[in-house]
């Protein structure tokens, strides 16, 4: 069979090109010392510099990185009873609606997500004077909502393959449901957490329309910025900030990566 | 439930009974927060927003805040007004650029999801069976550009397919072409960017469908002399279904709304119901009509929708 793989590599090795070319593209020339990003003019740093300057794009991302955060911890205990009730409950009283209340999020298009939401937070004001103008609290609530299904994905794999041994053992020892869940259930899924948990956080951080539709007048999150900024032309200091996040990036998979490795070969081995 | 019900009309006492069944079924749920809490999120947060945008796209914008007249109010004397628009949702489905907008945003989804299967597939099979100790490298490179921005994603494509861009550059290098192709702002660099972006989407559950395949039937096939094509057509094929709905819907259902691709990357022709949603909420400040699109656009997405659920429940149960 194998002289006949070449083909099916070739297409492997054209796909991951297709997948990496842009991207190593756009890293070589935020080291472009002209400010036409197509045209090669010497190595240079000064667009991170530049970046490091850029006050408006620096308050965006802290804003970003902490509803992200906010965002990813909110999913995760979410989204983990969410995978639970899915795993371990079998088939309970309106379970076909659950699920679909919680793949919808998943495909559904970002414009109708954004504008209903900002409806609802309208409304909600109106009606019982909350939320208060719009900013974190509602981009926040916004990105759980579709954070959580992806995190209930994760969760739910790692729960179904789960060995219940264990936790059966705790119970024959006379612990609580509780407290085995504590002890034990927990730190048995805790790889899937960490990855829903990464998972949630880049996908809050990447958001840009929902975000748009729910946020208010004073609260510009980061692909905001990189939004208004592209759509003046290409930058230099997107390339750069496009460069910090895919190394940034690179290094958290690989080390998520590398913790999931080890656990889960000590947890077999 | 012991106290006495006072006499009471039918139709509210009938209503009222299903409400207190409903709160004893919502007490039942206690006991279970992790059906509870999501379950009250979701409701909360995703399906009533949809009411609420129903409601919205059947009011009349105004200049207020917010920029809609209410639908029903009190009137002096007491009596309930109730005014529902039709107009909005009759526009959209009757004007022939908002109609335009509804084809080609299928069109785009349709085609890309074509592109992303035919690349998406080979790839995937090509993973699925690589040796089991490169499985998981290969497809962390498949899942890595989906953890970078996606907005840097596209905006990378900027770069390349402008007039004075790289892939320009470097053809006019190359010296197959004379002048500079026009692909930025056309449909073209729309097809490129989505497929760039959705290609993870279509390739992971293919993956996951082919990786758990049973390869000993193809031995089988091969044995009993059938060729491997036939064998791919008759045995693969069929087996992967589900892998190929589930992504093929992955793909489509989003693309039919997507936003920043053909507005960054596409031009004036290239009208998507996404782009077209945005500039009635911003651009016209028109939230009622922006309601009416977003209405169609979800009916649109229920027919595809409904399929990759029941597909997804297939690929599960195998």
């Amino acid at each position: 069979m194998h002289h006949r793989r070449w083909p099916l590599f070739t297409v492997l090795g054209f796909g991951y090109a297709f997948l990496y070319v842009p991207v190593l593209l756009l890293v070589i020339y935020s080291f472009n010392e002209s400010r036409l990003v197509t045209v090669w003019a010497g190595f240079s740093t000064k667009w991170y510099w530049a970046l490091l300057e850029n006050q408006h794009l620096l308050d965006a991302a802290w804003l970003s990185i902490r509803i992200a955060a906010t965002n990813a911890t909110v999913a995760v205990i979410v989204g983990t009873l969410a995978a639970n009730a899915l795993v371990r409950r079998g088939h309970f009283w309106g379970r076909a609606g659950f699920e679909l209340m919680l793949t919808a999020p998943l495909v559904m298009p970002e414009v109708i997500v954004g504008l209903s939401l900002l409806l609802l937070f309208v409304a909600m004001e109106q009606w019982i004077g909350w939320p208060e103008g719009r900013g974190f609290t509602t981009i926040t609530i916004a990105h759980v909502t579709f954070s959580m299904a992806y995190v209930a994905v994760v969760v739910k794999a790692r729960l179904g393959q789960m060995d219940r041994s264990l936790e059966e053992a705790a119970m024959d020892l006379g612990a609580r449901p509780f407290k085995v869940y504590l002890r034990i259930t927990l730190p048995l899924i805790a790889p899937a957490l960490l990855s829903g948990w990464l998972l949630a956080f880049t996908l809050s951080l990447d958001d840009l329309v929902v975000a748009s539709f729910v946020a208010g007048p004073g609260s510009t999150t980061l692909p905001m910025v990189v939004y208004s900024s592209v759509r003046m032309g290409v930058s230099p200091q997107i390339n750069a900030l496009a460069t910090i996040i895919v190394v940034f990036v690179g290094v958290a998979v690989t080390v998520a990566g590398l913790a999931l490795r080890g656990r889960s070969q000590a947890g077999s081995g | 439930m012991s106290a006495p019900a006072p006499p009471s009309p039918p139709g509210p006492a009938a209503n009222g009974g299903g409400i207190r069944h409903s709160l004893q079924r919502l007490r039942h749920l206690l006991p279970y927060p992790d059906i509870a809490i999501p379950a009250l999120w979701l409701v909360l947060f995703f399906v009533l927003p949809f009411i609420i945008v129903l409601q919205i796209s059947m009011a009349e914008p105004a200049l207020a805040q917010p920029p809609y007249t209410p639908l029903w109010q009190w009137a002096t004397d007491g009596v309930l007004q109730i005014r529902l628009n039709l107009q909005n949702v009759l526009l959209v489905w009757s004007d022939d650029l908002y109609l335009a907008a509804f084809l080609n945003s299928l069109w785009v989804a349709f085609v890309c999801t074509l592109l992303c299967l035919l690349i998406g597939y080979p790839m995937a099979y090509a993973i699925a069976t690589a040796p089991e100790r490169r499985r998981v490298a290969l497809l962390m490179l498949i899942i890595l550009p989906f953890w970078t921005s996606f907005l840097i994603r596209v905006y990378a494509w900027i770069g390349i397919l402008k007039p004075e861009g790289l892939l320009n550059n470097f053809l006019l290098w190359l010296g197959l072409i004379d002048t500079p192709l026009a692909i930025l702002h056309t449909q073209t660099a729309v097809f490129i960017g989505v497929v760039y972006s959705y290609l993870p989407f279509m390739i992971l559950p293919l993956y996951a469908n082919l990786a758990r395949m049973d390869l000993t039937l193809l031995e089988a096939a091969a044995d009993l002399g059938c060729r491997a094509p036939r064998a791919f057509l008759r045995i693969t094929l069929p087996l992967s279904l589900p892998g190929i709905v589930a992504g093929s819907m992955l793909v489509f259902i989003p693309v039919v709304g997507e936003f920043v691709i053909p507005d960054l990357l596409g031009g004036p022709d290239s009208l998507m119901v996404g782009r077209m949603l945005w500039t009635e909420f911003f651009g016209n400040k028109d939230w009622p009509l922006a309601s009416a699109i977003a209405i169609l656009l979800l009916i649109l997405l229920v027919v595809p929708f409904v399929a990759m659920q029941r597909w997804q429940q297939r690929l599960e149960a195998d």
